[in-house]
């Protein structure tokens, strides 16, 4: 079977990136088609996550579809001791396409295989996120017209953050990038990507300090230290506030310049940020629902 | 000396037909015995651990009557018993030589080293893509972890 989960960023190729992004611009200009009429879509969130699940479920109400499913664990059968296996093999045979959220890492691409309909990840654990990575993307294009000759600067928890991670793979699929990572000794970016990087001859730069270097970015990528990261408080203690962005830095940005963040934020970027023409943060949550109907009609062959 | 080696011989008896599993590490002798499922034949096997040996101070060997081993399956020990040799014996003649080679894939066998992997909590078969072989690094198909050679834990 050639079912059209998506589980990893690299699971879709350069095309389908243009395809999602393509039809994503499609449903900004009329967000409310309805291509999921008579659908139902099963989201199963066994941790919370507000954000992403309300994202999708926008999307779907927006496309016309029902929706079945729980916003954490705690309400579902596995309180009860179910198995993922079982779930996931129930809830494939009431709806037409799944939306999962769990803590473990891996449990996406197993519920793809136990699955008969698509598999939409919307994050498992600390390993993929690939729709966040997807409206990334729809956020750069839009204020950037291009995914070619972009510097990115990828700012805080570069060891954890899974956004930054995916988000590295997908941009390096496109012409010329310049990476450039800014985290403390302890968060820095994993060798095994910047290994991925050299292979594939694109340029990177490592810093300790965060200064007016950011004047050659197209993109900030900002993102928060995650405390539920850490098995040692005292390690989180220590790098927890070491990056602050503040509307002073920006001085001497770009003009195209965008500051991005996964959100939720701490204190990672500064409120007086947020009035600057160059954060883009919120619009960015927003782009989510867009890119999130975009994923759905790609997964379902709806457009 | 030379009477010990002489009773060694005699428990770890020659084989007409079947295959010699040698220069298995010692520590190893019974994981190599259930990845290739020895413990459910019918087949008459011996086996010894312990063993002198030149390049192993301390080997151990495995004879199995009437039974031959396709390449995918012997490689499956190739992680835990990097330098093993296999001998085909026909009419108590060795007729061929094999040695493992580590997989591309391994299926099962490994487990997961990431704590936080669904295949630690679930009864999921491991599955790993073989990113290198010397040293030996897997990586999870589920949750795209590494495990490393010095991190491999027999499931």
């Amino acid at each position: 079977m050639n079912k059209k989960d998506l589980i990893s960023i690299m699971d879709y190729s350069k095309e389908d990136y243009l395809r999602i992004m393509d039809m994503a611009a499609d449903f900004e200009e009329n967000p409310n088609q309805t291509l999921l009429e008579g659908k139902v879509v099963a989201s199963l969130f066994f941790e919370p996550s507000t954000r992403t699940r309300l994202s999708f479920e926008t999307a779907i109400s927006r496309m016309g579809g029902r929706i079945v499913g729980f916003s954490d664990s705690g309400s579902s059968s596995v309180s009860k001791g179910e198995t993922l296996h079982d779930t996931i093999r129930m809830v494939s045979q009431y709806a037409d396409l799944i939306v999962m959220r769990h803590p473990l890492e891996g449990s996406a691409r197993y519920a793809a295989e136990v699955s008969s309909v698509p598999v939409i990840n919307a994050g498992d654990g600390a390993n993929q996120h690939p729709t966040q990575t997807l409206l990334d993307m729809y956020s750069i294009l839009k204020t950037q017209k291009t995914f070619d000759n972009l510097n990115i600067f990828m700012v805080g928890d570069l060891r954890y953050g899974r956004t930054v991670h995916s988000l590295l793979m997908a941009l390096s699929q496109f012409e010329n990038p310049i990476f450039n990572f800014i985290a403390p000794e302890e968060l820095q970016m994993p060798e095994e990507y910047k290994i991925y990087l050299r292979e594939k001859g694109i340029r990177f730069f490592e810093h300790r300090e965060f200064t007016d270097i950011i004047s050659e970015a197209d993109i900030v990528y900002m993102t928060r230290v995650q405390k539920e990261r850490f098995s040692d408080p005292m390690e989180y203690e220590k790098v927890k506030n070491v990056y602050i962005l503040k509307n002073s830095m920006l001085k001497h940005t770009k003009p195209n310049m965008r500051i991005l963040h996964p959100l939720p934020r701490v204190n990672e970027i500064a409120t007086d940020v947020d009035q600057n023409e160059k954060a883009y943060y919120f619009q960015q949550a927003r782009n989510g629902v867009f890119a999130r109907e975009a994923i759905i009609s790609h997964a379902l062959n709806l457009k | 000396m030379k009477e010990h080696k002489k009773k060694l011989k005699l428990k770890v008896s020659a084989i007409s037909e079947g295959t010699v599993i040698d220069h298995i590490p010692s520590e190893s002798l019974f994981d190599v015995i259930s990845i290739l499922e020895l413990d459910k034949t019918r087949n008459m096997i011996t086996f010894g651990a312990n063993l002198d040996s030149g390049k192993l101070t301390n080997k151990a060997i495995i004879k199995v009557s009437n039974q031959f081993f396709e390449n995918d399956d012997i490689n499956r020990i190739a992680l835990i018993a990097p330098h093993a040799k296999l001998n085909i014996i026909r009419d108590y003649e060795v007729v061929e030589k094999k040695v493992v080679e580590v997989p591309d894939r391994v299926i099962g066998i490994v487990k997961c080293f990431n704590p936080k992997c669904i295949t630690n909590s679930e009864p999921i078969t491991t599955s790993f893509s073989v990113i290198s072989k010397q040293p030996i690094t897997l990586k999870c198909k589920y949750c795209e972890k590494i495990t490393h050679e010095k991190q491999m834990v027999i499931r």
